[in-house]
């Protein structure tokens, strides 16, 4: 694995929770959130969210159509669907099993024992 | 699942571009919108807003360009633009698309329609289970390499061999039937019982042959052949247990063969019948009638089956020394027998259908190396633009791919045709002695070979403009009038390809140049009779009526009679076997009264009535013909051919000498009361055999073919047929054709005849593209010594000399293909020499004709672009660089 798939799968994975958190919403939305949560230390260039997207689409876990945003634009707003919202549950428990397991490995050394 | 549903996605995604890209274009619009929204409300600038917008975006056609490539198949996508930007310039050069397409087409439907002969012939396997343990197996003598089984013989191979798991014989017999338009003969076979098991062919219906019933006292039996059944008996399933009389004999039908199955040697028999071994040739064994199939034992080697064949021969040989003296055995897988002769023809004709094919792409290809010269400079564009070099290399694969698959699409279509066109040649009686044809198919195996040798088109073609592209200075292309050391490059290579074009030309005219003469020298061998206006036609009264020779006598008389005095024939006369048939129906002779140590001395014997030689036209040379008198009551006569006279009386008048059999029994003395001239008995292209004749009347038989001789080519045939039946109805009438007609569609002629038109052909299609590849080498080189022949002219060379400068240049290169042609082509015809006749692989005539043939067209290839050359207006010429 190339590090941009180890951030796409994060970043996907960060679409999703995204959506289960707040429901339906466009891209632009999307990408502010995610800065929001991870209190700007995440320099999200926008541009690379549409391709995630997209996949995310295309593998059926979200859809989109095109709605009316808060102040009046057009915008294509995204909603997560049943089968996304079991993978999002699937994606988060590996999640946090692979985050337990890495924590271990750098936790303090007399926890190891 | 998820993973292929994606996929399917992206594949859509490849065609409805448009309305994609559209809708992320207003996403990404209004993506920035709410941005720039956002920074107008802390207080930027709507310039500062959209600028930030658009930087935290990472730009907007960066972002356009990663959607994209998520949304459809980056690597498909670019192909298809390839090959949309290929149909697009394939249209607009529609001359160089149709060329290239035929020429495809042309090298693989000639290639395919062989090809497919060639698998149902030798490929695929014959119809009989396990084919490749089934040999052919039989006796030779000195003289003949494939001689038959004695009956005798056959008993003991049969029962001392311990290679075979079984080894049966069989012979061709006709029966005659009765049908509508009177007694026919019609083909079969008589096989001994186990015959179909060592073949594993069941039959269809009813049950085959039980051991036993091919000996003298088991009732007769019979099995049908599929088509038979159909024809004769309409396929009705009662037929089984049915009697039937043939020749005079009652038997029962016991079953029906398969559809698929054949028996070349055979023919098309139709009634399969049991040897039943009556009658004196089955206890000598000197009588060589039946052809043994065997089938191997699992493990057991040809050469070990050859071996163990050979010792049985030899220990034959010392048990009987008087009749299998120097006879040996012989063997060898059974398609050789069942393919025959066609063999090395298909071979030779798919040799010649692989040059034309290699002739053609090395004309696309030199089309394509042009067409990628005045394509430099899109190439350099496209690569100082950022094209990768892969990326330029796949679009030539991808214009290889659209011609090639569109020639071989067009090229099947016309394999199926030409197929169906060269089935039509081959002449009826041919065609039976090949039912394997029957299965002429277009199947997976020749569409196998029709896309290997696509592919090969595909990589040659991509392969050569891809390497030209990395010889290729890609800033010299960009440069303007920068085309003199490229252009010479191409026409090296070019001249390369040229030189391989005329080669391959050249090995192909020199082959249909040697069949062509081979076939010539064949029909001019001396058959030393007339071969024109002869009718002829083979004869079978019913054994009952005439077995007793009074009455064989006494019916072929009446024949010649009648027959001589229908209007129109000139002389008419009988023999027991016709010439031009083949050297057989031997006798071993010997001379009192001169030492004799049990050699056989083979001659070939013929039974003939008294006007047979006039009849003829054969020169008589010494002492005088039969006449209707020698006949039982007088001593026993013989008139010999000159061969015998030269072989057996050097420096001796032979008339009035005397010869009897290998045991000089006093009944079979013969005196020699002529010496005719070597009527040919064999095929034309085997040697004359010793031969003697005897009076029809000594030893009257009841199977003989009559000769009627006419002034003119008159259809008396069925003249004829009718007197004979009108003596007798129950004379059976077969094989009515004229002498001329049995020439002609002789095999050793046939094939010949065949070889050499279809060689011709495809030569004449390579002379074709190998002179238009020349042409087009030098055509370009002259465009490309524009400006040196301009500066020539106006530093005073004469026209004549610019004509020499471009005339040497082709000639050079015909030089060159015409040499290393007549070596290959030398070659190529000594490995086809078992089709030459009278013409050695090196005959000069034809090498010469050729050289000139092939010469002369060049000539007037390059005629045409040196003459553009030598008018060069050097004003012009100087001023358009």
């Amino acid at each position: 694995m190339s590090k941009t798939e180890i951030w796409q799968g994060t970043l996907a994975l960060m679409i999703l929770k995204t959506l289960d958190t707040l429901g339906p919403i466009h891209g632009y939305g999307i990408a502010r959130r995610i800065e929001q949560i991870s209190g700007d230390r995440l320099s999200l260039n926008y541009g690379t969210l549409y391709p995630s997207l997209l996949k995310l689409e295309q593998e059926g876990w979200i859809v989109s159509e095109w709605g009316v945003s808060e102040n009046n634009r057009k915008a294509k707003y995204y909603k997560l669907t049943r089968s996304g919202r079991k993978q999002l549950e699937r994606e988060a428990n590996e999640w946090n099993q692979t985050t337990a397991i890495v924590a271990r490995f750098f936790g303090p050394l007399e926890e190891q024992s | 699942m998820r993973k292929l549903r994606a996929w399917l996605l992206r594949f859509k995604g490849l065609f409805l571009t448009h309305a994609r890209e559209r809708d992320f274009a207003d996403e990404l619009d209004s993506h920035l919108q709410m941005h720039i929204d956002d920074n107008i409300s802390t207080g930027m600038s709507p310039q500062e807003a959209r600028r930030v917008a658009i930087m935290k975006l990472g730009g907007v056609d960066q972002a356009k360009e990663a959607y994209r490539d998520r949304a459809t198949i980056p690597f498909l996508e670019s192909v298809v633009q390839d090959l949309r930007f290929t149909l697009r310039q394939l249209r607009r050069n529609p001359a160089f698309t149709v060329t290239a397409t035929v020429m495809v087409a042309l090298g693989i439907g000639a290639s395919v329609a062989i090809f497919a002969f060639v698998d149902a012939a030798l490929i695929k396997p014959l119809p009989y289970q396990d084919p490749s343990q089934l040999l052919y197996v039989t006796e030779t003598t000195p003289g003949i390499p494939l001689a038959n089984f004695s009956y005798p013989d056959y008993l003991d191979w049969k029962k001392l061999n311990r290679v075979f798991e079984s080894l049966d014989v069989y012979n061709p017999r006709g029966y005659p039937i009765s049908t509508s338009t009177g007694m026919e003969i019609v083909d079969g076979a008589r096989v001994t019982a186990g015959f179909f098991r060592t073949l594993g062919v069941g039959p269809l219906l009813g049950r085959d042959f039980q051991t036993g019933e091919d000996l003298p006292e088991a009732p007769r039996t019979l099995i049908l052949s599929y088509a038979s059944w159909q024809k004769r008996f309409g396929g009705k399933q009662e037929i089984v247990g049915q009697p039937i009389t043939l020749d005079e004999t009652p038997y029962t039908i016991i079953g029906v063969l398969p559809q698929n199955f054949h028996f070349a040697p055979v023919e098309n028999a139709e009634f399969w019948t049991t040897v039943n071994p009556i009658g004196t040739c089955f206890t000598r064994r000197s009588c060589h009638s039946l052809r043994g199939i065997a089938r191997l034992k699992d493990g057991i080697s040809m050469e070990a089956a050859l071996a163990d064949v050979t010792r049985i021969a030899k220990d034959l040989e010392a048990q009987y020394p008087d009749s299998n003296r120097n006879q040996g055995a012989t063997l060898g897988p059974l398609s050789r027998v069942i393919v025959g002769d066609v063999k090395p023809m298909l071979l030779l004709l798919l040799a010649g259908a692989a040059l034309l094919l290699l002739i053609a792409c090395i004309n696309v290809a030199s089309l394509l190396l042009v067409r990628s010269e005045t394509r430099r400079r899109e190439l350099a564009v496209r690569r100082a633009l950022g094209a990768t070099r892969t990326r330029l290399v796949r679009q030539f694969v991808i214009e290889s791919l659209v011609i090639v698959v569109s020639g071989t699409i067009v090229g099947l279509f016309g394999s199926q045709w030409a197929m169906q066109i060269l089935k039509g040649l081959i002449p009826a009686g041919m065609l039976a002695g090949m039912p394997y044809l029957n299965d002429l198919a277009f199947n997976s195996r020749v569409l196998l070979f029709a896309i290997g040798i696509a592919g090969f088109g595909v990589a040659l073609f991509s392969l050569t403009p891809a390497i030209r592209l990395a010889s290729l200075e890609m800033r010299e292309g960009m440069a303007e009038g920068s085309r003199g050391s490229a252009g010479k490059a191409w026409t090296r290579i070019g001249s390369k390809l040229v030189i391989l074009e005329l080669t391959t030309a050249m090995v192909l005219l020199v082959g249909a140049g040697l069949l062509g003469k081979s076939f010539y020298r064949l029909l001019q061998v001396g058959t030393n009779f007339e071969t024109k206006h002869l009718i002829t036609m083979a004869i079978r009264p019913p054994v009952s009526a005439y077995g007793e020779d009074p009455q064989a006598i006494a019916l072929a008389r009446r024949i010649v009679n009648e027959i001589k005095n229908l209007p129109g024939v000139t002389s008419v006369a009988l023999t027991d076997l016709l010439p031009l048939t083949y050297n057989s129906n031997t006798d071993w002779i010997r001379f009192p009264g001169r030492e004799y140590s049990g050699e056989h001395n083979e001659v070939n014997q013929r039974g003939v009535s008294s006007e047979y030689f006039v009849t003829l036209q054969a020169k008589l040379l010494r002492g005088r013909m039969f006449t209707d008198s020698d006949d039982l009551s007088k001593p026993k006569v013989a008139v010999i051919n000159q061969t015998l006279a030269k072989k057996y009386f050097p420096g001796e008048d032979p008339i009035g000498q005397r010869f009897g059999d290998t045991q000089l029994d006093p009944k079979s003395m013969k005196e020699i009361i002529g010496v005719v001239d070597d009527i040919r008995e064999g095929t034309l292209d085997s040697d004359i055999w010793p031969a003697y004749y005897f009076p029809f009347n000594q030893n009257p038989d009841i199977n003989y073919s009559i000769v009627v001789r006419t002034p003119q080519d008159e259809d008396l045939i069925p003249t004829v047929a009718d007197a004979i039946r009108g003596i007798d109805s129950r004379i059976s009438i077969s094989s009515e054709t004229t002498m001329t007609a049995r020439v002609n569609d002789a095999p050793t002629v046939y094939l010949r005849r065949s070889a050499a038109w279809l060689v011709a052909g495809f030569a004449a299609v390579a002379l074709l593209l190998g002179v238009v590849g020349l042409y087009g080498v030098i055509a370009y080189s002259v465009t490309q010594r524009t400006r040196e022949i301009g500066v020539r002219i106006a530093l005073g060379a004469q026209r004549a000399s610019v004509y020499g400068l471009i005339l040497k240049e082709a000639g050079a290169l015909a030089l060159a293909g015409i040499v290393i042609g007549t070596g290959c082509a030398i070659l190529a015809a000594s490995l086809m020499r078992k089709l030459l006749f009278g013409t050695p692989p090196w005959d000069i005539t034809t090498l010469v004709g050729v050289a000139a043939v092939l010469g002369a067209s060049a000539l007037l290839a390059s005629f045409l672009p040196a003459r553009r050359a030598a008018s060069v207006d050097p004003i012009s010429a100087l001023r358009a660089e």
